[in-house]
């Protein structure tokens, strides 16, 4: 029964995610944190449904899903924005910044 | 108890390659040992009976999503080692926010299959269509009936078919935004 080791893996790696969000200033890096959180969630639903039924299993597809699209944006998006400002640091990207 | 073992081996790794993923300077070496990590937690999903999670996530995450990320550093000519890292307030910020999250949650450990279930039963919510066995074997169960990918997909297609269908409109929106965004000077 792994259940609690598992619920602190995700949690752990879900801090790590966090971390890097913050310390950070490439904005692909950016996106793999965000995907490093969506995978410590998913980590989670699949350790409760062990015990809750196979419902948690298939929200991890709709996790995967929405992190594919996700992706697929937010990089299309980078690739805009680098056209526009030859850079992917978010210290240049300070157009809204009053 | 070898499964215990490959578990922590697993974890070990995945925490190991998460945080050289965000420490690393050149994003081409972030994202393979992002890759690391997804491969280790693919362990892990067949560890915790969800072998089709499990291949879906090499397929999907390592197979697809990484080759996108990959793409785009390579297309962007991001190879160079420059430092990004912010100054120390954001280190300050970033200790004190994942010290406020791993306290919060280090509660978790104390979970074990009996409490799940004595908390989901004495809660007034709707329990469907999660059924909680004490047992801790619900997924198991549903594989030795369905098969491994037959268990999945029941609920996929009976509970959750109107989900699934907004998925495919969702795919679609976001497949012609990208190239909607990507093509276009803005």
């Amino acid at each position: 029964m792994l259940l609690g080791p598992a619920l602190i893996l995700s949690a752990i790696l879900f801090s790590i995610g966090v971390v890097g969000v913050v310390i950070r200033r490439n904005a692909i890096i950016l996106f793999m944190c965000i995907e490093l959180m969506l995978n410590a969630v998913n980590l989670s639903f699949v350790a409760l449904a062990q015990f809750h039924g196979l419902s948690g299993q298939v929200m991890v597809f709709f996790v995967m899903t929405v992190a594919a699209a996700e992706a697929a944006v937010g990089l299309a998006i980078i690739l805009a924005v680098f056209r526009h400002r030859q850079s992917v640091d978010l210290q240049n990207i300070n157009l809204l910044r009053g | 108890m070898m499964t215990q073992i490959v578990f922590y081996v697993m974890a070990a790794s995945a925490v190991v390659c998460a945080l050289a993923c965000i420490l690393q300077r050149n994003p081409v070496a972030a994202a393979m040992w992002l890759v690391g990590t997804m491969f280790s937690l693919a362990g892990i999903y067949v560890l915790l009976n969800a072998q089709f999670i499990g291949a879906i996530q090499i397929l999907v995450y390592a197979g697809a999503i990484m080759v996108l990320f990959l793409f785009v550093i390579m297309l962007l000519n991001l190879g160079h080692n420059a430092s990004d890292l912010r100054r120390w307030p954001a280190f300050g910020l970033a200790v004190g926010v994942s010290t406020a999250l791993l306290t919060t949650l280090a509660g978790l450990r104390f979970y074990t299959p009996a409490r799940l279930a004595a908390e989901v039963a004495g809660a007034s919510a709707s329990q469907d269509p999660a059924r909680v066995l004490a047992g801790g074997t619900a997924a198991q169960s549903a594989m030795d009936s369905l098969g491994v990918v037959g268990a999945i997909a029941d609920p996929l297609f009976r509970t959750y078919l109107v989900p699934f269908e907004i998925t495919s409109v969702l795919l679609l929106t976001a497949a012609v935004g990208a190239v909607v965004i990507a093509k276009r000077r803005i």
